[in-house]
């Protein structure tokens, strides 16, 4: 049992917890994630950490109140238990070497975008973050971000707030304009970071995504969140949970991944629904 | 007097494959107390007792039957303990028939005594009769560590906490039990029984660490700054095999490992299940192991329309356990023998991008084949027979062609010396290439057995025992 040490509402669909989980808390390095279940008949889910407090021993997760089982851990309070909390899973964020890099986040994706710019920028690195919302109430987590940054650009798709647009303008127009990044990036919906690959393309810049694929145990033992890459012609299977969550995002194959996290769309839209009523009764 | 023996073995009651095709309760009942007791006059006693060196721990079987025959099961059962820390599991799991009932004397002649299932009927009747009342061993003031709640890492756990060390089993799934739990089935293998072998292991003293991924959450290093004396390392073979054919990524493809993780582990067997499975339809499982029979028998109970079995050898070859096979064809799972995959075929709408079926799978294309030369472990290989390709209609496919040892421990843990299958390389003590670590089960030798798993975990166990005492 892992207890929920603190709880904060980012907005109205976005929430932030700290759990006790001090093993964790001291290994879990930017770009990796955990695994977690609410309670004991509960499905495994993966969540970016979002950020440490070694000495705590507390681990931040941001999530999105998309599904069944987001819906039951945001009716968990400060103090309150989950079931079970496993990690860091998964290959940290490469920050060596780094010393101009383009931070472009989508959404909750910001939540985890935001500990890889705080990464990168206390490793010495100019760091641009593009950031982009739907709307101005979605907005989370401006000032850190923006304290993580050498330029920060906000973006909202109905322009409520910032500029009006979406996050690849910005970042077009920067790589036109001649600007030279050591590495682009991106974390947020699959669709987003396919047209910020599909962006930089021209421009021949390094483009890391982080990808969210369906998983089971995050161990490596079921293949469930595998993904295709092509790599020099040849079609390369690889797992998410053990040789990502980030990748080269030119060589993901982005429609399959999109349609492989579609998979259970019905059963999940049934257990949401149903958990809703659930709430709605009690 | 000379009595006449009874040539044949008594049956073991199952439920009704029409009524068990339905169900995920266990298909093998158990024998009752008269047919136990007539199986076990069927043995004969003998002299040589092979049996027991066909036994990869060795049970002292010819003197737990007698102790049957006596009717002292106490007795019966402690004997078998001696030997096998998990009794109730291995009566139900083993392949009898390649190891104990080969060798049986009486299966000479006749059908050999059915060893498995009075061992079982012992295990089940301790169970049910005697109490748990463990006495907690007296500290020796060692402490080792378990990578894996699995069959090695519980036996080893077990042997070392009887001796008094003080064992810390660090598991990476919520749940303890390994392949018991997320591999076989319900139907096969209780839950409840597996528990109940773990929760003789807490009051032994054992602590079982779940959520921590050696490897990762810690790893061995740390295990032993944190004043472990000695490592366990029985991490199984989780890596699971792909055809790598094309198709295999397409919605409805699923290795065994995901496919039963989700039904066994994650429940969603259950219709209450918050984790899905993809249920009903037309499953093809392709393989021929017992992973590939609790697939296909798995994807029948979930409501499957049909279900084969796509093997590329003859049934001869099949690996599986017997009484898997002769269930799973009662059951009316159909056997494609000699056949491959060849691809999976998915579907597209190409008027419409946004189908939501666009992308799933609607068939599978196989290739017929026969048997050629053996290869060099004496089995025939299967050879591609030109212009035999069919197409089979399915919208499930299970891919069981095995699987391999999980590389983690071994790109984490520097010096650990491993061969190229990925196993684990190890002395016959289970000794590693670093001092203080050992290994056993299926991290060391791919895929194998429950029971060759608890032999490597004792068999460790008494190497560390010797190490540190």
């Amino acid at each position: 049992m892992y207890q929920i040490v603190s709880k904060k509402e980012l907005n109205p669909t976005v929430v932030q917890m700290e759990i006790l989980a001090p093993l964790v808390a001291k290994k879990a390095k930017p770009g990796q994630f955990i695994i977690l279940r609410v309670n004991e008949e509960g499905e495994r889910i993966p969540l970016t950490v979002a950020g440490t407090d070694a000495i705590r021993g507390t681990v931040k997760i941001i999530f999105q109140i998309v599904g069944a089982t987001t819906l039951l851990l945001n009716q968990k309070n400060e103090g309150e238990f989950i079931e079970d909390f496993v990690g860091p899973l998964g290959k940290a964020t490469h920050i060596e070497g780094i010393k101009k890099v383009c931070v472009v986040g989508g959404g909750v994706g910001c939540a985890i975008a935001m500990p890889v710019a705080e990464a990168f920028y206390k490793n010495g690195a100019d760091v641009t973050s593009i950031v982009g919302f739907r709307n101005r109430d979605l907005v989370i987590l401006e000032d850190e971000f923006k304290s993580f940054s050498t330029r920060f650009v906000m973006m909202t798709d109905d322009g409520s707030y910032g500029r009006q647009g979406n996050v690849t303008a910005p970042l077009k127009e920067m790589l036109e304009a001649g600007e030279k990044f050591d590495l682009i990036i991106t974390i947020g919906p699959l669709i987003m970071m396919k047209f910020v690959v599909l962006t930089a393309k021209p421009f021949d810049v390094p483009v890391t995504v982080s990808m969210n694929p369906i998983m089971i145990d995050g161990t490596g033992m079921c293949g469930g969140c595998r993904l295709t890459l092509c790599r020099n012609g040849e079609r390369i299977t690889q797992f998410a949970c053990v040789d990502g969550p980030e990748f080269n995002g030119y060589e993901i194959d982005f429609d399959e991944a999109m349609s492989r996290g579609r998979m259970y769309a019905e059963f999940e839209r049934h257990q949401y629904e149903e958990n809703c009523n659930l709430l709605k009764r009690g | 007097m000379i009595m006449a023996i009874q040539k044949t073995r008594n049956p073991m009651p199952a439920q009704e494959p029409g009524v068990r095709a339905h169900n995920f309760d266990e298909v093998a009942l158990g024998y009752p107390y008269e047919l136990a007791m007539n199986e076990a006059s069927r043995c004969l006693n003998c002299k040589n007792a092979p049996c027991v060196n066909g036994c990869p721990v060795n049970i002292k079987i010819p003197s737990f039957i007698q102790a049957i025959k006596e009717n002292n099961l106490s007795q019966a059962f402690r004997i078998i303990n001696e030997s096998s820390s998990l009794p109730a599991v291995c009566g139900r799991v083993c392949p009898q028939e390649n190891q104990c009932e080969k060798y049986c004397t009486l299966g000479v002649k006749f059908e050999p005594v059915a060893i498995g299932r009075l061992e079982r009927f012992v295990a089940d009747w301790h169970n049910e009769n005697e109490s748990a009342s463990v006495i907690r061993p007296v500290s020796n003031g060692h402490k080792v560590a378990v990578v894996g709640a699995g069959p090695s890492g519980l036996t080893c756990a077990g042997d070392l906490a009887k001796d008094g060390f003080e064992v810390s089993v660090f598991e990476a799934l919520h749940t303890a039990g390994g392949v018991l739990v997320y591999g076989i089935p319900e139907f096969r293998l209780p839950k409840a029984i597996v528990a109940k072998e773990v929760d003789g292991l807490k009051q032994l003293g054992v602590k079982i660490e779940t959520n921590v991924v050696i490897g990762k959450t810690l790893t061995v290093d740390e295990l032993f700054e944190m004043g472990f004396e000695a490592v366990f390392i029985g991490t199984g073979a989780g890596l699971p095999n792909f055809m790598g054919i094309p198709g295999e990524s397409l919605k409805g493809v699923y290795s065994a490992n995901e496919y039963l993780t989700r039904s066994n582990l994650m429940k969603a067997y259950r219709s209450d299940s918050y984790t899905p499975i993809q249920k009903g339809g037309k499953v093809a499982v392709v393989g021929g192991g017992n992973v590939a029979m609790d697939a296909a028998r798995t994807a029948l109970r979930l409501g499957a329309d049909k279900v084969f079995i796509v093997y590329r050898r003859s049934l001869e070859e099949l690996p599986a356990r017997k009484e898997e096979v002769e269930h799973a064809m009662e059951e009316g799972i159909e056997f494609r023998l000699l056949c491959n995959p060849t691809e999976i075929c998915g579907y597209q709408n190409a008027d419409d991008p946004r189908d939501p079926k666009n992308g799933s799978v609607v068939g599978m294309k196989c290739i017929r084949m026969e048997l050629g030369e053996p290869d060099e472990r004496g089995r025939r290989r299967p050879v591609e027979i030109p212009g035999s390709d069919f197409m089979m209609d399915v919208d499930t496919v299970v891919i069981s062609i095995g699987t391999s040892p999980n590389p983690l421990i071994k790109s984490t843990t520097a010096g650990l010396d491993v061969n190229a299958r990925g196993g684990i390389i190890v002395t016959e003590d289970g000794l590693t290439s670093r001092k203080g670590v050992y290994a056993g089960g299926d991290a060391v030798t791919g895929a194998a057995t429950v029971i060759s798993a608890m032999g490597a975990g004792k068999c460790a166990a008494k190497a560390i025992r010797e190490f540190l005492l």
